[in-house]
């Protein structure tokens, strides 16, 4: 089967004197790797510049609030069955009188916890989730961390913030170069 | 006064140490950056500005590797083998001459003293001598390891050496003839006039001195003692730490060498066109003494230019050819070169005889002749896609 057109039939003839010597193919060698000496690098200097890596990038995990600011996560359990690598737990709870403003299901999770050790961030709980609650941000990277304490995120560091909501479409405008929000934001 | 004389000596000596293991150092940051640019890519740029503290952080590294002997290894010959290449790589910048000479009034009298570790008049010789000697590094260190893959990569760096060093030795041979001497200086000031440096007058024996010398540095792409595809590591398979830098330091000193050695044979040395003309203007507008020095500092640098030029040329061939195969190697070496290099003492000799100082173009041009006419008569080859 064939796959590209680049593939080139081994031959294995005699060389000709020419080819023998060397010399012309290997100044013709030397003339080739000399331009690339004047070409543009195409080196990212990556801590100091980074790239955007495109819309679906998979980072930092969020639980999405709706419209009216309610948590959308009804702790149905689905995302941390769909995860591989069992790093998503939580503790369901009932939704009382008057948290009608909080919750949007009247079940919720109480505590939701994502050991990013664990995660692999293939983005299955996403593809899980029925209640379009988790996501993946595809502009902010999980900050590196040097603590065993610090690699269980709770719902303190997942549930998105009203004044920074996260919006993903395709083909999305917000070109957004995925940073460690520790580097790029003060601590909110 | 002789003492005086000495110190001065003493301390060229010891500047052109100091400047060979600088050079070295850097050639292996140069060797990177050089990689890097012709691969498009930046090379190292972290260490200090332009990652220029690169090589002392890289010795860093090697000085806290542990530094490992391994249980079966001779371990007295195991130590010996990276020193031997060492040593052998230092010496031999010895007899290179970098400049004219150096001048200094003393009771009204000029003393001249020539820049370079030492003038002997078989300064070639010795280079050969120190040079074969350096195999032994590899050798002793391949064969102490108790390693197989060692032992292979030292066989053939001993082999490759063998076969290359002839082609070497009789490809200079028509340079000596020319000269009449031994010595890099009466070499070097043979080749006053532009049109006189070797190049012009041998390229055969220019080419076939070339390419031995990568072979003789075991550079890519004659690099088969070490290739890394084959034996590991090649005879440092075993090696560690510092020891493992000593190997890899000598390979750049020897570049280093090769390159100045290179420079003094076919291109004029010191020299540049107006050298003459130059050093006597700035002779009568400063003064012997500082006149004199000044035009030899230009030498110096026109001649660290070259010998820049060289080892930069080193690592373009290194990142643009494959390694050569072991039979290849040595057709090329037993079977082209030594009969060339032969063929070209006899045609040079024979031209001598009658002063024609051009005689070896006479091949050259017999051989882009022949390799013209059996492109032009070869078969065109159809490139076919693959079918499978
Ligand atoms: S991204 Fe994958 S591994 Fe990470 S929590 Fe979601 S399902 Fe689990
Ligand atoms: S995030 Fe989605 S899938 Fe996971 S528990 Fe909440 S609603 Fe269910």
């Amino acid at each position: 089967m064939q796959l590209t057109n680049r593939s080139k039939q081994v031959s294995n003839k005699e060389m000709t004197l020419a080819e023998k010597m060397y010399l012309p193919a290997v100044i013709s060698g030397l003339g080739i790797t000399i331009r690339h000496l004047f070409r543009k690098k195409v080196t990212i200097q990556y801590p100091e510049v980074k790239k955007y890596l495109g819309p679906i990038y998979r980072g930092h995990h969020v639980l999405k609030r709706d419209e009216q600011g309610r948590e959308r996560c009804t702790a149905c359990g689905l995302c941390a069955v769909a995860c591989p690598a069992e790093a998503i737990s939580m503790v369901a709870a009932e939704r009382k009188k008057g948290e009608e403003k909080l919750y949007r299901e009247e079940k919720y999770a109480a505590v939701y916890e994502i050991n990013m050790l664990r995660c692999i961030f293939c983005g299955l709980c996403e593809e899980a989730c029925p209640k379009q609650a988790v996501y993946l941000r595809h502009d902010r990277m999980v900050p590196v961390f040097q603590e065993r304490d610090q690699v269980i995120y709770g719902k303190d560091r997942l549930v998105e913030k009203m004044d920074d909501r996260y919006v993903r479409a395709a083909n999305s405008e917000v070109k957004a170069t995925p940073t460690e929000p520790s580097l790029t934001r003060a601590a909110t | 006064m002789d003492l005086t004389v000495l110190i001065v000596r003493g301390i060229i000596i010891l500047v052109l140490f100091v400047i060979t293991l600088v050079i070295a150092a850097y050639s292996t940051y140069g060797e990177r950056k050089v990689a890097a640019f012709l691969q498009d890519r930046l090379g190292p740029n972290r260490a200090g500005p332009w990652g220029l503290m690169q090589p002392l952080a890289d010795a860093g590294k090697m000085f806290f590797k542990e530094d490992f002997i391994p249980s079966q290894a001779s371990k007295w010959l195991f130590i010996l083998g990276p020193c031997l290449a060492m040593l052998t790589a230092l010496m031999s910048s010895a007899v290179i001459p970098f400049g004219d000479s150096i001048r200094f009034a003393w009771n009204n009298i000029n003393y001249d003293v020539t820049l370079q570790g030492t003038e002997i008049n078989i300064g070639v010789l010795y280079i050969f001598g120190v040079v074969s000697l350096g195999v032994y590094g590899v050798m002793v260190g391949g064969w102490a390891s108790n390693n197989k893959f060692s032992l292979l990569g030292a066989i053939r760096a001993a082999s490759q050496n063998i076969s290359y060093e002839i082609a070497l030795g009789l490809s200079i041979i028509a340079i000596l003839m020319m000269t009449g001497s031994l010595s890099l200086r009466a070499i070097v000031n043979e080749q006053a006039s532009f049109f006189e440096w070797n190049v012009f007058t041998q390229p055969l024996g220019f080419v076939i001195f070339l390419t031995c010398a990568f072979a003789e540095c075991n550079r890519t792409p004659f690099d088969l003692p070490e290739c890394e595809t084959e034996l590991v590591g090649g005879y440092h398979t075993e090696y560690s730490s510092m020891k493992l830098g000593f190997y890899l330091f000598a390979e750049y000193i020897n570049m280093f060498v090769s390159s100045a050695f290179i420079s003094t044979l076919y291109f004029g040395g010191f020299h540049y066109p107006f050298m003459n003309e130059v050093g006597a203007a700035l002779e009568t507008s400063l003064g012997a003494v500082t006149g004199h020095n000044l035009a030899t500092a230009i030498q110096f640098v026109i001649f660290f230019g070259k010998i820049f030029f060289f080892i930069f040329f080193f690592m373009w061939v290194r990142w643009t050819l494959p390694r050569f195969r072991y039979d290849q190697l040595m057709n090329l070496g037993w079977k082209m070169f030594i009969p060339l290099a032969i063929l070209n003492v006899i045609v040079t000799g024979a031209g001598l005889l009658f002063n024609i100082k051009y005689a070896s173009w006479l091949i050259a041009i017999v051989m882009i002749v022949l390799a013209a006419t059996s492109m032009s008569r070869a078969p065109k080859r159809e490139i076919v896609p693959q079918q499978s």
